[in-house]
């Protein structure tokens, strides 16, 4: 079948997105940036096409399985591909140990890591037989998390300590996310579908695998967008790829607010998803996604755990800094006068909205209807705070967001790829 | 970076300004008077009927930026106790005076005589000469140029400005000088100004041919130098526009586009106006994000601060206090946002852009208050959507090369996409 894609290099995550002839979303894929643009286009690829695959397999087995039968092999697969990378990092830390340590600490050190490593190894059977909370699908979250938690347990202050078990890790995780893997479909679905032993599935995988998925064509966007290997008019800004995203999500659309990582944009389209017009921010960050993640740090907390966080608050704080750094000060001074973390958390999200809103201003406004998209647009207390203050500067305005507003930028880029193919 | 491509008159140009440098920093052994003034409403014709050179900060503040040397300056004059806000063209002069006052091109510059503050649309200016006088303990006088905040000015405006030539400004130069007015010999300058004045004009118009022959901001930055700077009204300044001139209607003749750092720039895809300052601190790079683009700017604001003779001004030399104080009240900084709105949306049309930009520098409180308003208005009045991008003069912490060249780039891609649009 042709296919084309639409690749987004954010400068948190990178994102892509495969649309099939009609226009219709096969497979999407992401992943975090890291600092090499090249292996993250590709890893998202990667992760796009293979969701893509299970789609195939899904249609294929429709009429006789059930959609969880599907689910635990896409689980099964995920965790192939997990173990794969942990093994790799295993001999990467096994290596660093060999170079490194001190050699009266050379063997308990070997034997601390490969412990370690069964545990996770073991910790992961098991999450796959009872799956737990969700959790961040990146391999660095998954792993870093749990290696530092049983180095916690098993360091020996007087030996191999926490500090250097962490230290080795340290190091290898880079290493481990910038060498490109064979974490492909073909690689790891062999080895999902023996763990699964659903034997009903083995003709579905079969024809996923020998079906022809050759992109005809790919459009790249996104902050990262000068360094993908495309000429250039295969290269489209994030403004357009924004604006033609969001119209095709939500055909009504005038006005699209995206709030990335490191800009904000406002935009405005026409019937036709075209830009007319648009704003971002330049001088300076304040008011962008990162400046959630700074907080987030502060606080100690995950980047998804600030907005539910924030909705439990009954009343907001007003926060004054739009700076990123000082409203960190600001928080620290305003947990030491005894408010609440919650309404805090409320007074930055409502803040971050705030500086959103100038930019929409200045942008020429917020038109019906009205999408905001971007990974901010997963925030709720986010939302909440651009519903009201869209209320009180515009009216009454339809509100479209999709749980899929992150791959906004990828589905807009993969539909120019699909106007190159037509 | 390829080493820029000059034309005979850019050469020209740079012999000009070397040759005035190497004069000011003689001066102190020749005896020459040096007057410092600043660009818009300069009274250059008047200083030279005096014998006298002129200094023009701002200018070598643009040249610290353009030569890297700015950053240090500006450190300088914030380890002296200059806030961050404080406008970045001040602080750069502040900062080259306290290293030394070598200027830009290396030389030194002499200390000044007199300060002429002539005040056109720019508070700052009046606190960065009381800056100067402090340091310098020379005698200043200021002219006062109404802002013609009504879009015009009445006579008794004008005849404010003539009794301040007359009592205060003349009497400044005439004592510092020892040198008596002599009329006739301002009329012959302006008599110069006039002729280089309708060679400039000629060049700022190519503007409107199709392509291109000029970069209506970039490179006029350049073009309008002289008359900006030391050489309206003098024979130096007529043979650089007569040669200028020439040669921009031979590039025209031939369907050529403008000269850029880069090379020729030929195939010119998008026109546009630009209103606002240049970034000097990344003058090539900025540039370059147009020319890679195939951009080309056919008219700009920022090119008309030191004068605004497009629409017909001339420096009369029958009439020549009258016409000093005409072209003062004329100099783009001292237009009204109507007067301003009116300009840029007559280049769109005049001179077929299909864009316009504006630069807001972190600056110039002057040039940025309002230009949200300005962008609206055009936008409403044009119906073509603008670009707002974000930088500074001279401070080099203040340009996002990224974010400027993401901005530029969509803008360029949703001229495209509307075109495509409008044939779909």
């Amino acid at each position: 079948m042709s296919c084309v894609v639409g690749i987004d290099l954010g400068s948190t995550t990178t994102k892509a997105v495969i649309l099939d002839g009609n226009g219709d979303v096969l497979g999407r894929g992401i992943t975090n940036s890291r600092s090499n643009y090249d292996l993250a286009a590709a890893v998202a690829k990667t992760e796009a096409f293979i969701n893509a695959r299970f789609g195939l397999i899904e249609q294929r087995v429709e009429a006789t399985e059930t959609a969880e039968a599907v689910a635990i092999l896409r689980r099964a697969f995920v965790m192939e591909q997990l173990l794969h990378q942990l093994r790799r990092l295993e001999v990467l830390l096994l290596e660093e140990v060999d170079k490194s340590a001190p050699p009266q600490l050379a063997r308990p050190f070997r034997e601390a890591i490969e412990e370690i490593c069964r545990r996770i190894t073991a910790e992961e059977e098991a999450r796959f037989r009872q799956p737990a909370l969700l959790r961040s699908d990146f391999f660095r979250d998954a792993v870093g998390s749990a290696f530092m938690r049983i180095a916690e347990q098993i360091g020996d202050p007087t030996g191999v300590s926490f500090d250097r078990l962490i230290g080795v890790y340290d190091k290898c995780i880079i290493r481990v996310e910038n060498e490109p893997m064979d974490l492909d479909f073909r690689d790891h679905i062999g080895d999902a579908l023996a763990r699964v032993s659903n034997p009903r599935l083995a003709d579905a995988v079969e024809y996923a695998v020998a079906y022809d998925l050759t992109p005809a064509a790919t459009v790249g966007t996104g902050y990262g967008r000068a360094r993908l290997p495309f000429p250039k008019e295969q290269i489209r800004s994030e403004i357009l790829c924004h604006g033609l995203g969001a119209h095709a999500m939500f055909p009504g659309t005038r006005t699209v607010l995206d709030i990335g990582g490191q800009d904000t944009k406002a935009i405005q389209v026409d019937g036709a998803g075209i830009v007319t017009g648009f704003q971002m921010n330049d001088r300076c960050a304040a008011g962008c996604g990162r400046y959630l993640g700074y907080i987030a740090d502060e606080m100690s907390l995950g980047l998804h755990e600030l907005g539910p966080l924030a909705e439990l608050s009954k009343r907001s704080v007003k926060i004054n800094s739009t700076c990123t750094v000082f409203a960190g000060a600001e928080l620290r001074e305003r947990l030491s006068l005894g408010e609440k973390r919650e309404d805090i958390l409320a007074g930055l999200h409502r803040a971050i909205v705030i500086r959103a809103m100038s930019l929409l201003a200045r942008s020429g406004g917020v038109d019906d209807e009205f999408t905001f998209t971007g990974g901010v647009a997963k925030n709720p207390a986010a939302v909440r705070a651009i519903r009201e203050l869209i209320q009180e500067n515009y009216g009454e305005r339809t509100l479209n967001i999709s749980p899929e507003s992150i791959y906004t930028g990828a589905l807009g880029a993969a539909l120019f790829a699909n106007r190159m193919v037509a | 970076m390829a080493e820029a491509l000059k034309d005979r008159s850019m050469v020209l140009q740079k012999e000009m300004i070397a040759n005035h440098f190497e004069r000011l920093a003689q001066a102190p052994e020749t005896g020459e008077k040096v007057v410092y003034t600043f660009v818009p409403g300069n009274l250059t014709e008047l200083i030279r009927s005096f014998g006298a050179l002129p200094v023009l900060p701002e200018i070598n503040a643009l040249q610290s930026g353009m030569r890297k040397l700015s950053g240090e300056y500006i450190a300088e004059a914030e380890r002296a106790g200059h806030s961050e806000d404080v406008c970045t063209y001040v602080k750069c002069d502040i900062g080259m005076m306290r290293a030394g006052n070598i200027g830009p091109g290396g030389t030194k510059l002499p200390k000044p005589d007199l300060l002429l503050l002539s005040y056109t649309g720019c508070y700052t200016f009046m606190k960065w000469f009381e800056l100067l006088r402090e340091e310098y303990d020379c005698p200043t006088v200021m002219f006062h140029v109404p802002y013609q905040g009504d879009g015009k000015l009445e006579p008794e405006h004008r005849e404010y400005m003539l009794r301040q030539l007359r009592e205060q400004v003349i009497p400044a130069l005439e004592k510092v000088t020892g040198r008596k007015y002599d009329e006739e010999k301002l009329r012959h300058h302006l008599q110069l100004s006039a002729m280089a004045e309708d060679d400039l004009v000629a060049v700022l118009q190519a503007g409107k041919t199709v392509p291109s022959p000029i970069d209506g901001y970039f490179g006029t930055v350049y073009y309008v130098g002289p008359i900006f700077s030391a050489f309206r009204g003098t024979q130096e300044g007529v043979d650089y526009y007569r040669a200028l001139r020439e040669e921009v209607e031979e590039r025209s003749a031939l369907g050529l586009g403008p000269i850029t750092p880069e090379g020729p720039l030929e195939g010119e895809k998008y026109r546009l106006v630009v209103e606002g300052p240049p970034n000097w601190t990344h003058f090539r790079d900025f540039w370059k994000m147009f020319a890679d683009e195939k951009a080309v700017v056919v008219a700009s604001t920022y090119t008309k601060v030191g004068g605004t003779y497009d629409f017909g001004f001339r420096h009369d030399p029958n009439d020549p206090l009258g016409t000093m104080a005409d072209y003062c009240s004329g100099c783009y900084t001292n237009l009204n946002l109507p007067a301003r709105i009116d300009m840029i949306v007559r280049y769109i049309e005049e001179y077929k852009a299909d864009g316009f930009l504006i630069n807001s520098v972190k600056s110039c409180n002057s040039f940025s208050a309002g230009q949200l308003m300005i962008l609206r208005e055009v936008e409403k009045r044009t119906g073509i959507p603008g670009a707002f991008i974000e930088s500074d003069l001279v401070d080099p912490r203040y340009f996002s090369a990224a974010n400027i060249k993401n901005r530029l780039e969509s803008y360029f891609q949703m001229i495209d996409a509307r075109r495509a649009g409008r044939t779909a």
